[in-house]
């Protein structure tokens, strides 16, 4: 099918367009040059802006650890459903909705990639199925690797190539796409009710450290040439004076990194920027991290912003998500999964008169608007922990307005307020730097070539949206935006219209992104690996590998590795 | 004042939360006949299935009448904020649910979680209640937070679960687990309750004024007292037996049961 947008104000940072009026052709899915104008089917764009699709880099969106959390929430399900329709799916939930209403609404909200970012190795198949049925987005999966006996062990013995070839298998096996590294040391510390509280701490029976992990890991990253950087959740997270640790670890890594390029991604950093000791006293640390970032370009980086709602939180920082319990009374789940991670869940609620969480949404904002360089900070609320994605168009507006953010700070505590810097902050997103925090800074951190751009021969994923840059100032019409992003004019996947003015128009399935790891000396399958596997995991060597016919739609991208 | 008769008798559930006089108000009967309610997995009008019958004498718009059997529709007089709902016959599950503000009265019986994760207001039932009165939905666990639920015949199961403000008076008998993790307000019940009342309760008061199977082992006895006041202008004569509890929650709840009535819990005495 052949399809011609025309008119359109684009916005295409990857390459260089900021908000020209061109005309967008696509034909069999791609973006080409030109199509038979009279053959293809056209949309007047003349009122809109076109983005690409939206890419986003971290939403836990599907696995054990989600549908646990669905499960413990019926009260979530309860108020926000969505009734069936000729072409979608029937669907509840509003932190964590089912995997079909999960793919609609991000679709509905122009998003076409979406990063689920924490998969325990041994749910890889559980994940999988969850993915295989999130329909109208293309989708790709991160397996924790941080705190995995094989990475300790060879970490430990400082055999960073044998290690290498291990996690080239692993990513292979669970059909992964990037190492992420959870509270490392942290989680294997927690199965012996432990955590670790630095990057020099040791790690019980391993004698490694965090340090070693993170700087291990790194270097395994770039011996596979793996697209994206290593995904690191910091340790400390969710403590007071933790932004000392997250710009600790950043540092460990500076010596690492070549050419410019990053050499790390620190997820949710909303949730590792905080200064002060103790709860009563926690202020921002934004401006160290923000300064530190700004003067080096190794990292990258994603809010985790906060939104006032209720929501449930979830990651493999079992120790985190225990201290979480402790502090909230809630209901809670905590699990050790076997030799790979841990994980818990806790509902949260996020309270606009809270003290602390009044801070915490000030830090997200302040680090996205402080860090100068939009390319280095991605708009996240690290779904759902900081709120549920739905939440976007709302920050786009924070970031868009300093409107917005005065009138959503009059409404906070105010002690928080009075210590909150959003006030001496100016800076306003264009609708450019927006393009880039939400799409193609996501897109180039990944390594998708196809992704998060609008050039020949990219991927045509596109997303329209009724703004009229001429005659909208999006700083003083921030509702504007705001809806305008809510519901995009017209969601294009693949090639196709999926979404039209907020309602979806047809149910497409997205494919699972995973990486080929090609390299010279394939990890060594030895019958001392698969008698580990029978002493310690409850799966059997046989059975764990995730097969490629395992997927729906599979896109494997090949990396050829250095080792 | 609005007047709704049911068209037929309805087979399939029906949530119908616009049935509410804050939506109501404003509104003509026109307009109110096309109000979307979902009839199983349909969405119809309500002037499908209720006759809307408008009483332009009356000026008092926010009073809402309906006459017959809805014991099928769910949601009437969801978070209204105020005004008055009368329902002559059964009416359906979450009755007022977090109504903040106003009078629901069922000449009839109510349906489960009537009053469900209620904020304000009051809620006269004059026949018996179902399961789960004033508690919230399963896994929620912010119940009654303010308001007043009267009951003057039966409740169900757990009512009054997870309440943390406001008073329920229930003039008949209360099931199980009446005051399930309720942290503060009132629950009186009249007449005899089954047995694990109170369970996992961490503040608040409740008075059984008949005859209670068992008090749960976690309870301690405190002292029997003559009197005990449920609310301004309402004392129960007693003597009361005070128990304390839920032990395990390091509850500060505090149970009155009637002395009179429950001979069997004499063997408490001993402790005092």
């Amino acid at each position: 099918m052949e399809l011609l947008i025309r008119n359109g104000f684009v916005y295409d940072p990857i390459n260089g367009v900021n908000g020209e009026r061109m005309d967008i052709a696509v034909k069999d899915g791609k973006i080409v040059e030109k199509v038979n104008e009279r053959k293809a089917r056209k949309i007047d764009a003349s009122e809109m802006i076109i983005m690409p699709g939206g890419v986003d880099i971290h939403c836990h969106i599907a696995g054990a650890e989600v549908n646990t959390g669905r499960l413990l929430r019926p009260e979530d399900h309860f108020k926000d459903f969505e009734p069936k329709t000729a072409v979608s799916r029937s669907g509840v939930g509003y932190s964590i909705p089912s995997t079909f209403t999960t793919g609609y609404r991000y679709a509905r909200m122009g998003y076409t990639t979406i990063m689920n970012p924490s998969m325990p190795p041994l749910e890889a198949k559980h994940t999988h199925e969850e993915l295989s049925d999130t329909p109208m987005v293309d989708k790709a999966s991160y397996p924790l690797l941080g705190d995995w006996w094989f990475v300790l062990e060879y970490l430990k013995e400082g055999k960073i190539e044998e290690c290498a070839r291990y996690v080239a298998w692993m990513i292979g096996s669970t059909k992964g796409y990037a190492i992420k590294i959870v509270n490392p040391g942290g989680l294997e510390a927690w199965g012996f009710g432990h955590n670790v509280s630095s990057l020099d701490d040791q790690v019980p029976c391993f004698c490694t450290t965090p340090r070693e992990i993170i700087r291990g890991l790194c270097k395994v990253n770039g011996l596979l040439n793996l697209p994206h950087t290593i995904h690191l959740h910091t340790n400390n997270l969710g403590k007071p004076g933790n932004y000392a640790t997250a710009l600790e670890t950043m540092k460990c890594v500076e010596d690492l990194a070549t050419a410019n390029r990053p050499v790390m991604h620190i997820t949710h950093c909303q949730f590792s920027a905080f200064k002060g000791d103790d709860w009563r006293t926690v202020q921002s640390g934004a401006e160290d991290i923000a300064n530190y970032v700004n003067a080096h370009s190794h990292v990258t980086l994603d809010m985790g912003q906060v939104i006032f709602t209720d929501t449930t939180t979830m990651t493999a920082d079992g120790p985190f998500q225990y201290t979480l319990y402790e502090l909230s009374g809630n209901k809670w789940v905590n699990h050790d999964v076997e030799t790979e991670t841990s994980a818990g869940i806790v509902p949260f609620r996020y309270r606009r008169k809270s003290y602390v969480h009044a801070i915490q949404w000030s830090i997200g904002l302040e680090l996205a608007l402080l860090i100068k360089d939009p390319w280095k900070i991605f708009m996240t609320t690290d779904h759902p922990n900081g709120g549920p994605f739905t939440a976007y168009p709302k920050i786009i507006a924070w970031l868009i307005s300093r409107k917005a953010r005065e009138k959503a700070l009059n409404r906070i505590n105010a002690r928080a307020r009075s210590r909150s810097l959003l006030p001496s902050i100016d800076r306003e997103l264009s609708l450019y730097e927006i393009a880039v925090v939400t799409r193609a800074g996501q897109a180039k951190a990944l390594g998708l070539k196809n992704k998060g751009h609008l050039g020949i021969g990219a991927d045509a994923d596109v997303a329209i949206y009724k703004i009229n840059p001429e005659t909208t100032d999006p700083s003083r019409k921030y509702k504007t935006v705001r809806r305008a992003f809510k519901r995009a004019a017209y969601t294009i996947k693949d090639g196709k219209i999926v979404v039209k003015d907020g309602k979806v128009l047809r149910h497409v399935e997205g494919a699972t992104i995973w990486l080929d790891v090609q390299n010279s000396e394939p990890a060594n399958i030895t019958d001392d690996m698969k008698k580990r596997f029978r002493e310690y995991w409850t799966v059997e060597y046989e059975n764990y590998p995730v097969t490629e016919d395992y997927l729906a739609v599979s896109n494997p991208i090949t990396v050829k590795a250095s080792v | 004042m609005i007047t709704l008769y049911p068209l037929r008798e309805f087979k399939h559930p029906i949530i119908a939360e616009c049935i509410n006089p804050s939506v109501f108000s404003g509104r003509t009967s026109q307009e109110i006949e096309k109000l979307l309610v979902w009839e199983g997995n349909r969405q119809k009008t309500l002037g499908e299935l209720f006759k809307v019958e408008e009483d332009k004498t009356a000026d008092t718009r926010t009073i809402i009448t309906i006459k017959g059997n809805v014991s099928r529709v769910r949601r009437i007089g969801m978070e209204m904020k105020g005004g008055e709902i009368v329902i002559h016959g059964d009416v359906g599950m979450h009755l007022g649910e977090e109504m903040k503000d106003g009078r629901i009265i069922v000449h009839g019986n109510a349906g489960g979680w009537a009053g469900s994760m209620m904020k304000g207001g009051t809620i006269e039932i004059h026949g018996n209640a179902g399961d789960y009165l004033a508690a919230p939905y399963r896994g929620c666990s912010i119940g009654m937070q303010g308001g007043r639920i009267i009951v003057y015949g039966d409740v169900g199961s757990e009512a009054g679960a997870h309440m943390k403000s406001g008073i329920i008076k229930i003039y008949g008998c209360a099931g199980q687990f009446a005051g399930f993790r309720m942290c503060d307000g009132t629950v009186y019940v009249q007449k005899d309750a089954e047995s694990r009342i109170g369970a996992c309760m961490t503040g608040g008061k409740i008075v059984v004024g008949g005859f209670l199977e068992s008090v749960l082992p976690t309870f301690t006895i405190d002292t029997v007292r003559p009197k005990v006041k449920v609310e301004e202008g309402e004392t129960v004569e007693g003597p009361l037996y005070l128990f304390l509890g839920d032990l395990t929650e390091h509850g500060e709840g505090k149970l009155f049961v009637s002395k009179e009535k429950n001979p069997h819990l004499q063997s408490y005495e001993k402790y005092l």
